[in-house]
């Protein structure tokens, strides 16, 4: 009897101490603003701002550990279908969104979807050949779209300009729900969106860095952190927009004079879901800290214009 | 006596219903799921087919799902399936036949017993991580020195050769099964005639396991046709009509994989046209389901 009476009372104390701690846990997570963050965060979007956005979830995810980030790369438009169906939280975005598209405003509108456009970096759009390719030193404008355009006749690099080796080129670009592809096929072929369609597509720019680094005859397009990532094995190709062949770099790009594939990159929080302390937190820290992890992933520093206007509508939409 | 078969009697429609019922659920349950995918299959290939024209869908040879003008023409698709099969298929069937062979004929016991769960292990690995080996060592190491800059990164001939690698433990046990199957009668009977050894195995028992042999064979095309990482990684997402391995393709399960993967939006002409690719496909296998059943009924000798 005695020793099942203890039994039961050392029972008992422990489900005491277990419903302190119970309690002390539950009162300091729902604390005042000193209290940590918790929740999940769920970003998609642009491969080409993937990488900026995931190294700034990285950090932020190490000083707040109570949040979980996950960012994943479905492409500009392909992440604003989701974003305005309320799936995601904030959206990545290699070119604006478009006001008119049914999957894009028209949805995010239906849908009560207020978003923010912060501008965070630029992009300087690289064409991209073989490091052994020893011709295609610079390539204009009007070469771009003969290769690129809808119903190209492209199929050898002798086609573009007969000094060139007459082997079969090989196309590697992004898919359609790519902002790169948006962009790349506005600024070159003078619609979005129109372009030939026989190269290999895909909206993983790894693939397409891989698809170019294995064959001397390949040439694509992707963002420019993918080619300073590579540059043991891929190289950038110079652009004539017009005015002589300009090389993609952070000089070029801020000089103006990369044109026509110098781009503004974005990120598209949702007014509705920065009502969320850990994720108002999260935008507060990415504008903050921008810059370090844009030089860390390649791209380049937006004009300082541009962020302390995505600083000002970020502290006005909080409101 | 009667005091004891009295429950039995009684018990036994109850349990033995109960178990039928299982039984016959267990059965039914992949009857339904067939029927089922077939009428999902059907009815959004139909939507499709309303938007598109089924003859310039079977016969025409652009495909660009993605990006306009948007044209269906699945002929790209199923050159590069068959592209693919082929090559595997003329790597698998030598290799795998000459393996069933040895195995069954020449191979010791212990041998066997420690070459065949070996081969069985190529069968087991993960898809994702040939299409790797495809990507990553037999294009650029294998193929590379020998075809030189004429090589894409991406390349059917790749992909056919590792898709090739996976079926041939599917030939080589099915058809070891085969020709083990043929009757102890008949290989003494030729033995004592004064054949040699492989007299035996080439004229007396590979034809009598030749249904067996051939129902392998198409039981390996089926699953090259069907398989899907090693494609994707290997071969690439390049949907062009062209008959040279060593160039960049698109396997119609490539591109349902490609667009599965995507957001493409429910109801869009991109989305619809994933069933009518899955339809083709479906009566691609089909197809050579029933071919072999011919062929089993047909060369099958009874003994």
């Amino acid at each position: 009897m005695i020793h099942s009476k203890r039994v039961r009372l050392s029972a008992l104390a422990g489900s005491v101490l277990i419903t302190i701690a119970a309690c002390s846990t539950a009162s300091s997570r729902g604390g005042p603003s000193s209290a940590p963050l918790s929740g999940t965060i769920t970003i998609d979007g642009s491969s080409t701002v993937y990488p900026i956005t995931l190294a700034v979830a990285e950090d932020f995810q190490k000083a707040n550990t109570g949040v979980k980030v996950t960012v994943a790369f479905a492409g500009t438009g392909g992440g604003f279908k989701k974003f305005c169906n309320g799936e995601t939280d904030m959206n990545d975005a290699s070119r604006p969104i478009k006001a008119d598209d049914a999957g894009e405003g028209v949805a995010c509108k239906a849908k009560k979807i207020d978003n923010l456009e912060l501008g965070i970096a630029t992009d300087a759009l690289s064409v991209v050949v073989n490091k052994d390719n020893d011709w295609a030193k610079c390539l204009t404008k009007d070469q771009l779209k003969k290769i690129w355009d809808q119903g190209s006749t492209v199929s050898t690099w002798s086609d573009i300009d007969p000094k060139f080796a007459v082997q079969p080129i090989k196309l590697f670009g992004p898919g359609a729900d790519s902002g790169t592809f948006d962009y790349f096929t506005e600024a070159i072929n003078g619609k979005a969106k129109q372009s030939r369609s026989d190269y290999t597509q895909s909206e993983d720019d790894n693939a397409l860095v891989t698809g170019v680094a294995g064959d001397t005859y390949a040439l694509g397009y992707f963002g420019f952190a993918y080619l300073e990532e590579n540059l043991d094995k891929i190289k950038a190709v110079e652009i004539d927009g017009g005015a002589g062949c300009v090389a993609p770099s952070a000089e070029t790009v801020n000089g103006g004079t990369y044109k026509p594939l110098a781009r503004p990159l974005f990120i598209y929080p949702s007014k509705s879901a920065l009502k969320r302390p850990e994720f108002a937190a999260f935008v507060q820290f990415y504008l903050d800290n921008v810059n370090t992890y844009v030089d860390e992933t390649g791209y380049i520093e937006a004009q300082p214009p541009v962020l302390a206007k995505a600083k000002a509508d970020f502290a006005a939409g909080l409101k | 006596m009667t005091a004891a078969s009295r429950p039995l009697t009684r018990r036994q429609p109850i349990s033995e219903r109960v178990i039928e019922t299982f039984l016959f659920l267990a059965a039914a349950l992949g009857v339904v799921t067939t029927v089922g995918i077939i009428i999902v299959l059907v009815v959004q290939a139909a939507d499709f087919f309303a938007q598109v024209n089924p003859i310039d869908f079977l016969t025409g040879t652009v495909w660009s799902a993605s990006i306009e003008p948007f044209r269906f023409g699945v002929i790209p698709l199923v050159v590069g399936t068959l592209s693919v099969s082929i090559i595997a298929l003329v790597v698998a069937v030598p290799l795998g036949l000459l393996a069933a062979i040895y195995l069954a004929e020449y191979a010791t016991i212990r041998t066997r017993n420690l070459v065949k769960p070996i081969l069985e292990t190529i069968a087991g690995i993960p898809t994702i991580v040939l299409g790797f080996f495809g990507l990553n060592f037999v294009t650029p190491h294998l193929l590379k020195p020998i075809f030189g800059s004429a090589l894409g990164t991406f390349n059917t001939l790749a992909g056919g050769l590792v898709v090739g690698l996976l079926i041939t433990p599917l030939i080589a046990s099915l058809s070891e099964d085969a020709l083990r199957a043929v009757p102890r009668g008949l290989r003494e009977g030729s033995l004592a005639m004064g054949a040699t050894k492989f007299e035996m195995v080439r004229r007396v028992i590979f034809p009598a396991a030749l249904s067996g042999v051939m129902a392998s064979i198409i039981l390996a095309l089926s699953r090259a046709i069907g398989e899907t990482m090693v494609v994707v990684l290997a071969v690439g997402t390049s949907p062009k009509l062209t008959l040279n391995p060593l160039e960049s393709t698109q396997t119609m399960t490539a591109f349902i994989a490609q667009i599965s993967a995507g957001d493409t939006p429910q109801g869009s002409i991109q989305f619809k046209s994933l069933f009518a690719v899955a339809l083709v496909l479906f009566g691609l296998t089909l197809l050579l389901n029933l071919v072999s059943n011919r062929i089993v009924a047909r060369y099958r000798n009874i003994y």
